[in-house]
């Protein structure tokens, strides 16, 4: 058990607009902190610019709200200094896969311990309504007054191209699902990536409008879990069955289909082959996968650069500077 | 012929080895500066490599250089041009042929000056001497054959074999020199410690050549001796600047009893520190190569958020990418050490060549108002007391901190006396302590040095949030109300200014009653001070100050500038030092010298154009 609660890692007073899914991540995130137990002060979190960069002001730990883009170079840094912290970096869909998209895939493929959340509602908010790296093509905003004529980032894609580990996925105002991801995500040894899929009431209401709201989910969303039958809909009435080299939507007793012919989730397959297709299904055809979709145990950055430290130093015989001195050619005026 | 040439005692004498970028001529080169200083000579080094990493072999491009300057008494620069210039190669006496003095001896390897070989380095005629006027002396020998000749029963491939010839001229310019080969011959065994055969090559190669010039007397009139004079007593090593200051930012990690990180991406002529840092784990050294310029700089100042002696190192194009991070060290008041190694610009401009041209920027090159303190290392062996003084500053004034070297002082290096560490001042972090807890807020400051005080992640009862975002200056909280920012923009100022309260006031070297004062800042040092000293033998009235701290300025810069008649501000970039000197002093009769060549400055040129300011 938890020495914690909640309201020991809140902080001052959000000021985000109100209905903004940013909210019930940040409640989502407390009370997930609390449960997963480390000490307020031994959680740092670190953020980069937008709506929702502005989280560590509402965070009773250790906060770093940095610049645009560079969350994921600062928080690695963060880790690799002090390993013995909890690392949180935080988001959006504009700072963590446009300007800082190079430093996302990078922290993902070194795999350092970062519990790394992308607040995704596909729109710059705080600038007031440019398109982002993954709103969907054609998609009009004050930047693209005709439509988009680019095709999107789907985030899960980049994360496994970046031979990620970890990818979860959970709506902000699912509480109870979104407090599990995190957990998970926090629990995951090395780079976690959680997308937060969230609405931005102000510039792009809705865009996750078909699982949004609980009915929604239950009939628009399938909710993986580790050792599992992929079952969803209102009366778990449908699965997912593997088809070829794709994936397909049954429907339990019709055709003779019956729960031998649903695959079983695992989260814990190395391969991220069939990850990636639950990841990228979308509607209409088929649901959106929420959950744990993959969570691979893999060597860490942080631990790997101090054991090599560790190692080096029970090699070489040099451990002060007046040591390193004596392992150069040194020559002696009399 | 008498058995005993006359031998010259001299003062000081300039070799330079030169050859293609394979031939082994920085291995040469440096060995010669060791043995040389090992006898207590004063010694001063510079690498001149190609751009290219392994042009095709004997073209012009391809030319590798190395020379030193060796003294009797202190040397300064490596010299402008040589006494003595070895070319393994047509393409390196084309190449290399201008750095001579006219009474300068030439070392040619005769087997290399065959019909194709010149005409890879693309002489007209098959008399390369008179083609390019050559008038000094030029001493032929087959020094690929007599290596070969050497080696011949040695059951190495031809291809190692004739990988030994540097080791030949350099016992030639060993024999010339009167050095003792013992110590030459025992630092090939030591870089060879693995392949004793390849060491006994050497040997043997090295030998040779002495003896071939000690049998010969290779058609050159003396041979000579450098005393040494007034060496300081101690131990010594080599370094060049780049190691200097990976030394540095090492030693004051360990008095200030943090680690060391380093966060950099691969930079000419900047990566040798990353390399040297790489190496030290043993240290506790951790050095994170970055995805880019940008994650290099932000790691660092993760890692400095988290509590370690962060630094980021690079050069010219880099400096640009880091500029938001570093501001985002500025306005959360973090420590960081940022290296910027100038070479040509701008853009990728003259990547392997020395400028000061990145000046203004360090001191303006961010949004906002963005104080940084700047430092320039003023030699190879400055680096690691700058390095040392940087992260020192950073750490004491919880603050970035630019140290800028440049590409000349980076590669060039220099004899440097084992530092002490126990004589260096303290490093003591402004740490909170529990007692502080109550009421702390990330911006209350030290009244005096206007320094706040650091809670590292991870102390219990001081979490706190900070970031890019104006704060106020009680709470910490965001703040934009507008007398708050104007006090904060005065605060960081300030406390930058008060770091000058903490240094020493400005150095004047030379004449008391100059009519001159020559000033300059970072790696011309060396040139500057020679150009000085020649011009006080030659009874001139001439006196030096130089900038190694440029902001803030050291005490007394105003009244010092104000007292003479004329200051000429020297440097490598069209006026950087002078504009800045200008908008800080007041009433200050300034003259500029610039050359913006990639070159080091010449001091004979120098001397000549300071001569004719004293004369307007």
């Amino acid at each position: 058990m938890s020495d914690y609660k909640a309201q020991d890692y809140k902080f001052g007073q959000p000021r985000w607009c109100p209905g903004c899914g940013d909210h019930a991540f940040l409640g989502a995130l407390h009370k997930a902190m609390s449960e997963i137990g480390v000490a307020p002060h031994q959680t740092a979190v670190i953020s980069g610019i937008g709506c929702s960069s502005r989280l560590p002001y509402y965070m009773n730990t250790y906060g770093f709200h940095t610049i645009h883009g560079r969350a994921a170079a600062i928080a690695t840094g963060v880790k690799v200094a002090n390993p013995e912290l909890t690392v949180w970096q935080v988001s959006g869909d504009g700072d963590g896969l446009a300007i800082g998209g190079n430093h996302f895939i990078h922290a993902v493929r070194r795999n350092i311990d970062l519990n790394m959340i992308l607040l995704n509602n596909r729109i710059y908010g705080l600038t007031k309504g440019q398109y982002s790296p993954t709103s969907v093509r054609g998609f009009v905003s004050k930047s693209s007054p005709y439509g988009t004529v680019e095709d999107p980032f789907r985030p899960a894609e980049l994360c496994f191209g970046a031979r990620g580990n970890f990818f979860a996925r959970c709506v902000a105002t699912d509480m109870a699902a979104a407090v599990e991801c995190l957990k998970a995500a926090a629990c995951h040894k090395g780079a976690s990536v959680t997308e937060v899929l969230q609405n931005c009431v102000i510039f792009n209401n809705g865009t996750h409008e078909s699982i949004y709201t609980k009915e929604g989910r239950a009939k628009n969303a399938i909710y993986l879990e580790h050792g599992k039958p992929m079952l969803f809909g209102e009366n778990k009435e449908y699965g997912i069955a593997q088809e070829g080299f794709g994936l397909k939507v049954v429907k339990l007793g019709e055709d003779g289909i019956t729960e031998k012919d649903i695959l079983v989730h695992d989260a814990h397959c190395p391969d991220p082959t069939l990850h990636l297709k639950l990841a990228l299904m979308e509607g209409p055809d088929f649901p959106v996968a929420l959950g744990v979709i993959r969570d691979v145990e893999a060597p860490t950055y942080n631990d790997c650069v101090h054991a090599q430290v560790e190692e080096i130093k029970g090699k070489k015989p040099y451990h002060t500077f007046a040591e390193l001195l004596e392992t150069n050619e040194i020559w002696e005026i009399k | 012929m008498a058995e005993q040439k006359k031998k010259q005692a001299i003062d000081q004498v300039i070799v330079r080895f030169s050859g293609d970028s394979g031939d082994g001529m920085q291995l040469a080169g440096n060995i010669f500066s060791t043995i040389s200083a090992t006898v207590g000579n004063d010694i001063c080094t510079f690498p001149d490599y190609p751009a290219d990493i392994r042009a095709p072999q004997g073209v012009l491009t391809g030319v590798s250089g190395f020379q030193v300057h060796i003294g009797a008494d202190k040397v300064f620069t490596p010299g402008d041009k040589c006494d003595v210039l070895v070319a393994m190669n047509p393409a390196a006496l084309k190449t290399q042929y201008k750095h001579c003095k006219p009474t300068a001896a030439i070392i040619i390897d005769t087997d290399s000056f065959t019909a194709k070989d010149l005409e890879k380095a693309e002489f007209k005629t098959d008399d390369p001497i008179a083609e390019l006027g050559i008038t000094c002396e030029v001493v032929p020998c087959p020094i690929t054959s007599m290596c070969q000749e050497t080696l011949k029963e040695s059951g190495l491939d031809n291809k190692s074999i004739v990988r030994c010839k540097n080791m030949l001229a350099l016992g030639l310019v060993c024999w010339l020199f009167d050095r003792d080969l013992s110590l030459a011959e025992g630092m090939l065994r030591a870089k060879f410690a693995k392949k004793p055969e390849v060491a006994d090559a050497n040997i043997k190669v090295l030998r040779a050549g002495y003896d071939m010039g000690h049998n010969t007397h290779a058609s050159i009139a003396h041979t000579y001796s450098i005393e040494s004079k007034h060496k300081e007593k101690g131990r010594y090593m080599d370094i060049n600047g780049n190691k200097a200051t990976a030394y540095g930012l090492m030693a004051a990690a360990e008095k200030a009893g943090m680690r060391l990180f380093l966060g950099s991406y691969p930079i000419t002529p900047a990566t040798d520190i990353m390399h040297e840092l790489a190496k030290h784990k043993s240290m506790g050294v951790i050095t994170m190569q970055a995805e880019d310029e940008i994650a290099g700089c932000a790691s660092a100042v993760g890692a400095a958020y988290a509590g370690a002696l962060a630094c980021t190192s690079t050069s010219g194009p880099g400096i640009c990418l880091k500029s938001e991070a570093i501001n985002l060290a500025v306005i959360t008041e973090l420590p960081l050490v940022i290296i910027d190694v100038q070479r040509g610009g701008p853009s990728t401009g003259l990547p392997t060549k020395s400028e000061q041209t990145d000046l203004l920027q360090a001191l303006f090159g961010r949004n906002g108002e963005s104080p940084i303190p700047v430092i320039a290392a003023t030699s190879p062996t400055d680096c690691f007391d700058s390095a040392y003084l940087a992260a020192k500053m950073a750490i004491e004034h919880m603050t970035p901190v630019i140290l800028l070297t440049d590409a000349f002082i980076a590669n060039g290096s220099a004899a440097w006396k084992l530092p002490n560490l126990a004589e260096y001042p303290t490093i003591i972090p402004p740490y909170v302590t529990p007692e502080m807890s109550e009421g702390w807020s990330p911006y209350k400051r030290n009244p005096e040095t206007l320094v706040r005080s650091w809670a590292i992640p991870g102390t219990p009862g001081f979490m706190h949030r900070i970031g890019g975002l104006e704060k106020s200056s009680a709470t910490g909280a965001i703040s934009n109300d507008p007398d708050n920012h104007h006090l904060m923009v005065e605060q960081r100022a300030q406390k930058v200014a008060r770091i000058a309260d903490t240094l020493p006031p400005l150095k004047v070297e030379g004449d008391k009653d100059a009519d001159l004062l020559i000033v300059g800042f970072g790696g011309t040092y060396g040139h500057l001070h020679e150009a000085m000293q020649q011009m006080l033998a030659e009874g001139k009235k001439v006196a030096q100050a130089h900038f190694n701290m440029i902001n803030p300025l050291p005490r007394g810069t105003q009244e010092i500038l104000a007292k003479y008649k004329k200051v000429v501000v020297a440097e490598q970039n069209t006026g950087q030092l002078a504009a800045y000197l200008r908008m800080r002093t007041k009433g200050i009769n300034i003259y500029q010298y610039n050359e913006v060549k990639g070159q080091p400055f010449n001091v004979s040129t120098l001397v000549e154009a300071f001569t004719k300011i004293m004369e307007e």
